[in-house]
Parts: structure tokens; sequence; C-alpha cells
């Protein structure tokens, strides 16, 4: 009805050229799952995983990228009630309570995964210069790690995110901006993503030709180096901070205004079941939520557990979010 | 025919005044307005956009003199295509200056305040050159001629006479740039950094990144007092400034052998500024880390950049849906400016308040446009967020005061006494409207035509907000492969800037032809 009424309207506009097209009510067999950008869309254990899902039921699943999670959830909340898909994939926990305020998901997500944000260490750099990686937050202010680490902006990056939350976590309202403009006064240097930050200015990454041995990534990146390195290596070129952690929670759930309900709640049973779960580590670095699963070798012997991360509850955190950047970019790039 | 007037005013109305409303609604809640003008960034982005688009509009004045003055003086060969090609800049789309500036700059310059300013004199020396250009032309050479006899040394020419002369046109030429620049939103978020957003990007990064619409529609409201204060002060300043001469015509070939190597300098110059963003972006669309390749362009079609990790982006996909919007915004502001243009010309009282009406969305900008539209029709059965021709709606809306604009002094131009003709003749009212006004149209609406499908292929603002995931269209999916790391993304963004500047260009040329066409038989 809705479409009809929207073509009609629009028809006596532009007559002719318009062909009121089927937004694929009708094809319950297709559910479109949105995720961010580093979501693989072909081709990965993750990919085959989903195909045995449309074997055994007949829907096909529609991978659509709706770049890093950040853009994608306040695009989520501006199409709230006519979502741009049926399922949403890697809401993380900073942004979640924002994402359930603004009505985005039909009934609670379900947890999918966890990870952590940490700081890493190109472990030649540190072997070189006969000079200890640093562990905690603290250590990233001393004189000897100066100009050495490259942060993402909290703005504009999930990681520089979570990092920035550690920091809060750590040394609480009144204490982390000065924390900050110690780091600032320290040579810290911002980009605005992940993938800048580490696939171009740390040194420790495969093929880089960056020259700041220290950056925040996860604490799942040695493992992602060992396995996508050309040619193969059998240790891992780069160690993890333990004590700068941020626990990060991804989500996933119904898309409230999804046409196709039923077929996308099973989707979203699928993704938290075995077959599924088993793929993540390897595709896309973080840990299942699935209890039965046995990680994989590489990933048990390269990947950091950090015993104690910093977190925070997600009230907090989207009460403060807005202000803490803002806050930040004064303190770091204002 | 005033009932034809009742389609462009219903189409105003649903997508331009609704919108409109529920923006101010959203801002007259006290505490958005108080949350959002506190907070700190808000203060650095309106400080940023004003100095940037007083030294963009001071510097484009200043480097756009020496052309603006040969242009308009001198005849040499030569010169019409020169001319085309400093115009062009302006028609251009505002991600593909930015990816050409991206191209050309070091990587130091990427996100600085200079490399902003420097695109954006690039983009509007255009305005300086066709507006005081076209004053310039007509300025009676005896007033001159009189001062030097009188002993006026060339300084003192320019000063007393000439600038008095011209002020109206650099009032009008200043106030345009300084709108334009002021409401700068794709050259400034690819060029501008995290630390340089002026108001229009700190919108789309609240509605968008943050998802703090209450803050987005305040500051859309803050730019809009702004931008009519500026416009009021110079309506103000172009009236007092108002003179009459009789207009001369002075355009003669250069003379002594200082004369053509001036011309020849400043137009080499000119040109050459013009050119190498451009040329240097089409070339790096041919660079990848390990040298010059084919390759960015081989996989245009194909967005892997790691096994299983797709780009997010389609680029060839994206042409398609550009051209796609491009061809219903077309027809949609031909349509509807068509009919609104007429509605002005005959209807000639009340014409003016639908002819102010339809300038409105011209005054706001399209990132206030795309937001509103986005925020407005998202409920019952007028929830058109996910409907593939809002986009295209959203264009059209930035065109049509374009349209109005291109085809109302051809139907000015009709007088009365032509109907009058007419129907004395013996031919009724209808068929005396018909062949005297509609039949003259098609020249003008091909042009206007041509206009709208450029505006529309660039189009940047208002689809951030009305792009659907996965429907990409050109200038989002540059700005998206730009936002990608890696030195083939980049060159893939360069690539497709370049198709839609050819895009572009191609289109405006037409248009152009149209109208010098139009011109002479003027």
């Amino acid at each position: 009805m809705k479409r009809w009424i929207s073509c009609i309207a629009f028809t006596a506009s532009a007559v002719g050229l318009v062909a009121c097209s089927d937004d694929g009510a009708t094809t319950p067999a297709t559910v479109t799952l949105v995720a961010y950008d580093s979501f693989p869309t072909e081709k990965t254990p993750l990919n085959d995983a989903l195909a045995t899902f449309t074997d055994d039921t007949g829907i096909t699943v529609k991978i659509v990228t709706a770049g890093d999670a950040g853009a994608m959830v306040s695009k989520a909340a501006l199409t709230a009630g006519n979502p741009e898909g049926d399922v949403m994939w890697g809401v993380d926990n900073t942004l979640l309570s924002s994402a359930v305020d603004a009505k985005i998901f039909d009934g609670e997500p379900t947890q999918v995964d966890f990870g952590d944000v940490c700081v890493n260490y190109d472990i030649e750099y540190f072997t070189q210069h006969q000079l200890q990686p640093p562990t905690t937050l603290d250590d990233l202010t001393q004189p000897e790690y100066k100009d050495l680490l490259v942060v993402e902006n909290p703005a504009t990056s999930s990681p520089g995110l979570a990092f920035m939350l550690a920091t809060i976590d750590k040394y609480g309202d009144a204490g982390w901006t000065q924390y900050w403009g110690t780091l600032r006064s320290n040579g810290v240097e911002v980009v605005d993503s992940w993938e800048t930050a580490y696939y171009e200015r740390f040194s420790g990454s495969g093929g880089s030709s960056g020259d700041k041995p220290l950056v925040v990534s996860y604490a799942s990146s040695p493992p992602a180096e060992v396995v996508f390195a050309d040619p193969p290596i059998d240790t891992a070129p780069t160690g993890v901070a333990t004590n700068t952690c941020f626990r990060q929670k991804e989500y996933a759930g119904v898309l409230r205004g999804s046409r196709h309900h039923e077929a996308a709640q099973q989707l979203v049973t699928f993704l938290t079941g075995e077959t599924f779960q088993r793929t993540l580590p390897l595709t896309l670095f973080v840990y299942p939520v699935n209890g039965k699963i046995t990680l994989p070798e590489v990933f048990t012997k390269f990947a950091a557990v950090p015993t104690n991360p910093y977190s925070m509850d997600p009230v907090r955190i989207a009460e403060n979010r807005e202000s803490w950047q803002e806050q930040w970019t004064q303190t770091v790039i204002g | 025919m005033p009932a034809l007037g009742a389609l462009p005013i219903a189409g105003l109305a649903v997508f331009y005044a609704w919108p409109f409303a529920t923006l101010l609604g959203r801002v007259l809640r006290p505490s958005s307005i108080g949350d959002t003008l506190h907070s700190p960034g808000i203060g650095r982005a309106i400080w940023f956009t004003c100095w940037q688009a007083l030294v963009s509009t001071v510097l484009t004045m200043a480097v756009g003199f020496a052309p603006a003055y040969v242009l308009a003086r001198y005849r040499f060969r030569g010169r019409r295509a020169a001319l085309a090609i400093v115009t062009v800049p302006f028609m251009l789309p505002t991600v593909v200056v930015g990816a050409a500036f991206l191209a050309l700059l070091p990587d130091g310059w990427h996100g600085t305040a200079a490399a902003v300013v420097l695109a954006h004199v690039f983009f509007n020396v255009a305005v300086m050159v066709r507006l005081v250009g076209a004053m310039w032309a007509v300025l009676p050479t005896d007033l001159t001629a009189v001062a030097r006899t009188l002993g006026a040394s060339p300084g003192q020419v320019l000063r007393h006479v000439v600038l008095p002369l011209l002020r109206p046109a650099l009032y009008a030429a200043a106030s345009v740039v300084f709108i334009f620049t002021f409401t700068s939103f794709g050259v400034v978020k690819l060029l501008g950094g995290a630390k340089h957003s002026t108001i229009e990007v700190e919108i789309a990064r609240r509605a968008t990144q943050l998802g703090d619409i209450d803050g987005a529609a305040v500051l859309s409201v803050v730019q809009l007092i702004v931008l009519a204060v500026v416009v009021w002060w110079s309506a103000r300043w172009q009236r007092r400034a108002q003179h009459t001469f009789t207009a001369g015509h002075s355009t003669r070939r250069p003379r002594s052998r200082s004369e053509r190597r001036g011309v020849a300098l400043v137009m080499a110059i000119t040109v050459a500024a013009m050119v190498a963003p451009i040329a240097v972006m089409t070339a790096r669309s041919f660079r990848t880390s390990s040298g010059w390749s084919l390759t960015p362009w081989r996989t245009l079609g194909a967005n892997e950049v790691r096994p299983g990790i797709s780009l997010g982006v389609d680029p060839l996909g994206s042409l398609a849906v550009s051209l796609r919007y491009a061809a219903l915004a077309t027809v949609i502001s031909v349509v509807f400016g068509g009919l609104a243009a007429l509605t002005i010309a005959s209807a000639r009282r009340h014409g003016r308040l639908l002819d102010a009406g339809l300038l409105l969305p011209l005054g706001t900008s399209a990132v206030t446009i795309g937001l509103g539209m986005l925020i407005t029709f998202d409920t019952g059965p007028f929830d058109w967020r996910a409907a593939w021709w809002l986009p295209p709606v959203g264009h059209a809306l930035v065109a049509i005061p374009f349209v109005v604009r291109s085809l109302l002094p051809t139907l000015s131009s009709i007088g009365a006494d032509q109907r009058l003709a007419a129907v004395t003749l013996g031919a009724s009212p209808l068929r005396a409207w018909w062949e005297v006004e509609v039949r003259r149209l098609p020249a003008p609406l091909l042009s206007a035509a041509g206009f709208a499908a450029a505006i529309s292929l660039g189009e940047f603002g208002a689809t951030t907000f009305l792009t659907r995931s996965g429907r990409d269209s050109m200038p989002i999916a540059i700005d998206r492969l730009l936002g990608r790391t890696g030195a083939v993304p980049h060159a893939q963004a360069f690539a497709l800037a370049t198709v839609l500047f050819v895009l572009t260009a191609a289109v405006v040329a037409v248009a152009d032809r149209q109208e010098a066409d139009d011109a002479r038989r003027a």
C-alpha cells in the first residue's frame, strides 16, 4: 500500500519514466544483512557458512556494507523503521545504547562476538633499539616512547573511540584529558581511520612503509599478520601491550521495519550458531560468543588475552560520547 | 495560464516547505539550541566557515582580476576556448575539484586550510571572469580616455574611474563567491581533514556520524540566518552602487608588443592553473604504488581489497546509478521548472512570489535540503526513505531555480503585444499562448536540461543523506573510495572522478553551446 501511494504521488510528476519498482517485498527468499566495511562479502569461510544457511533454508543472504561501524549505526538511526536491510551485524558496545535509543532494532540485539582494542607494537623495532615495549597506558607517556605512537581519531573511528574510552575508564572524568595532554606533548600522531593507522603509519604490518612502531589496533592483529603473511611466517611480527585494552562486544539483530521478519530472525539465530561462529576467528579476527567453538591454533598462539581489559557501561557511553569526543578534539588536535 | 502554476507550487510545498517546517520544529526546542551552541566544536566550525569564506572571496577577486580584464577587453586567437576553460571549473562537481586537489597537492597539504582555499579559488575564478568581465566588456572607453587626457596615471584611472564603474559587478561577484564558499561541502569534506569543517560539513557529520539530528538542525538554521543576512546586505550594496552609463563596445586586439606579451602571459598562467588539477588527477588514475598501470581502470568494476573484503563501493554500478538519477532529475526539473517559468512569465505579479519561492531552495544549502527530506519523509504513507526516486527529487530541488533562471529571459522577452497580435490575427488564446510562448521554448529548454543534468551528476550534499547503502551515486562512490586506504582505491577514485569530469563537461558544453546559439540569434 505504502509503495502504491508513493508511486501514484510520484508518477504524476514523471509520467513515462518511472516504472514503480517493487522493493523486493514479494520475494521473502532474500534477506539483506547490513554490516560494516570490513565484513567479507565473498570467498571466505564466513561466506561459505552463509551459503550453507541458504542451502538449508532456501533464504539467500545479500550483504550490504554501510561504512564503518559509526556511520552504519547513524545511518540506521536515520532510517529506523524503514531500514536498508533486514539484519544488522556489528553494532558494538560503544554504540549499542545509541542504537537502542534510536529504536533501530526489533527487540533486543544479540551478542555475536567480542575482542579487545589494544596498543600493538612492532617487535623488530623494539629489538633493534634494545627497548622494552610499553605494557600500560602510563608507559605511553614516557620519554623513551616519544613520537612512536599513532592513534585513530575517536570521532571518526571505532577503535579510536574504544581506546579513548579505555583512558576514561582508567583515569576518570577528572584525569583523562590531562593524560591525553601528556600524550600530545609526547608526540602522539592522530589519523582518521584504523586502515590508515595500521596499514600506512604503523611499521609492523605486512607491506607497510610506516615508521611508527606503536599503533592502536586489536589484540587479534598479530594472528592476522601471520595468516595474511606473504611469504608465510611462523611467528607474529607484532605484539600487544596487554594493559592498554578495551573490551569490544559486537551485536546483531533484526532491524525494525524489516519486511521479512521471520527469515531475518532465522538468520540471527544462524549467526550465533556453531557453523557460522566457527569462521569468525580467522575472518573477522574476533572471539566467538558460542562457547562450544575450539579456537584455531594460530589464534590461541598469537592473539593476546588481556586479563583485565577496560570496559564501560553502554548507557554511560551513550550519554557522554559526543562531549567526550569534543573534549578529546580540543585537547589533542584543537 | 495560472492553473499550470499549481503543479510547481504543490511540489514546492511537499518537497521543500514541509521538510523545512519539520526542521524548524526540531530547532524550536530550546534545549537543543542551547546544547548545540554550547559545544565547542560548533564555535570552531562557525569560525572556520567565516574566515575561509572571506579569505577565499578576497583571493578569488584578486586572482580573477587579470583574466577578467584580459578576457573582457581583448580579442585574440583562442579567446573563446580560454573563456570556456576558465568557466568549466564552476560547473564541476565539488568532489571532482576536491579529488583533483588531493591529486595535485603533496600529502603535507591535505587537511590544511590552504588546500581548501586554493580549491575554492580554482572553483570561483569563473564567477569573477563572467560577472565582472561582462560589465568590463561594455564599459565606455571614452571615460578612461578622458581621464588619461586629463593627466591621470593608469593607476589613478583604475582607482577613480574603472573600479567605481565596476562596483556593482564586483559586489555581485563577491557575494556569490562568499555564499558558495560559505556553504562549501564537498571540497571541505575531502580537503579539510579532521581539523577543518564548515558548518555544512559539521551538519552532515552530526547527522550521519554522531546521529545528533537536533544539533544538525540547529546548525542548518544558523547557517540559513547568516546566509540571509549576507544576501540582504549584498543586495543593498548592489542597489546603492548601481549607476547607468552608455554601454560601449571596447573589445580590441592587443596593439603593442608588450600588450601582446601581457595578454599571452595572463592567459597562459590562467589556463595552466585551470587545467593542471584535472590533468594531474587523470594522470594519477594510472598510478599505483608499483608505477604506471592500467589496473585502477581495469578493476573499476571489481571491488575487492583483500581476499573476501570488498570496497563496499561499486564504482561502475555508481555510474549507472548516477545516470539514472540525472535522467530523472532532469525530467523533473525541466517539467516543474518549465511550468513554473511559464507561470511566472504570464502571471506577472503573483509570478514574482512563485519566482521567489522557487529561489528559496537555492538559498538553502543542499545538505539542509537532504537532511530536511530525510527526517520528514519517515512516517506512515510518506515514508519515502527507501524510494529510489528520492535522491533525484532532491537534485531537482537544487536544479529547478537554475532551470527557471535560464528560461525566464526568453519568456519575459515576449511582450503582451505579441500575444495580442496573435489573438487579433484570429488565434484562440490557447493557440496564441502555444504559438507565441511554448514553441519558443525547446532551445532554452535543452540548455536548461543540460544544466540540470550537470547539477544532478555532481550533487553531493543532499545525496549524502538521501542515498541508500549499495546504491551509491558517483560523487558518493568517489568520496568513499578516497576514504579507503591504499594506492589502488585512491587511483580508482581519481579514475571515477575523471569519468565524472568528462560527463559533466560534455553536458555543460551542450548546454553552453545552446545558450551561445541563443545569444547569437537574439
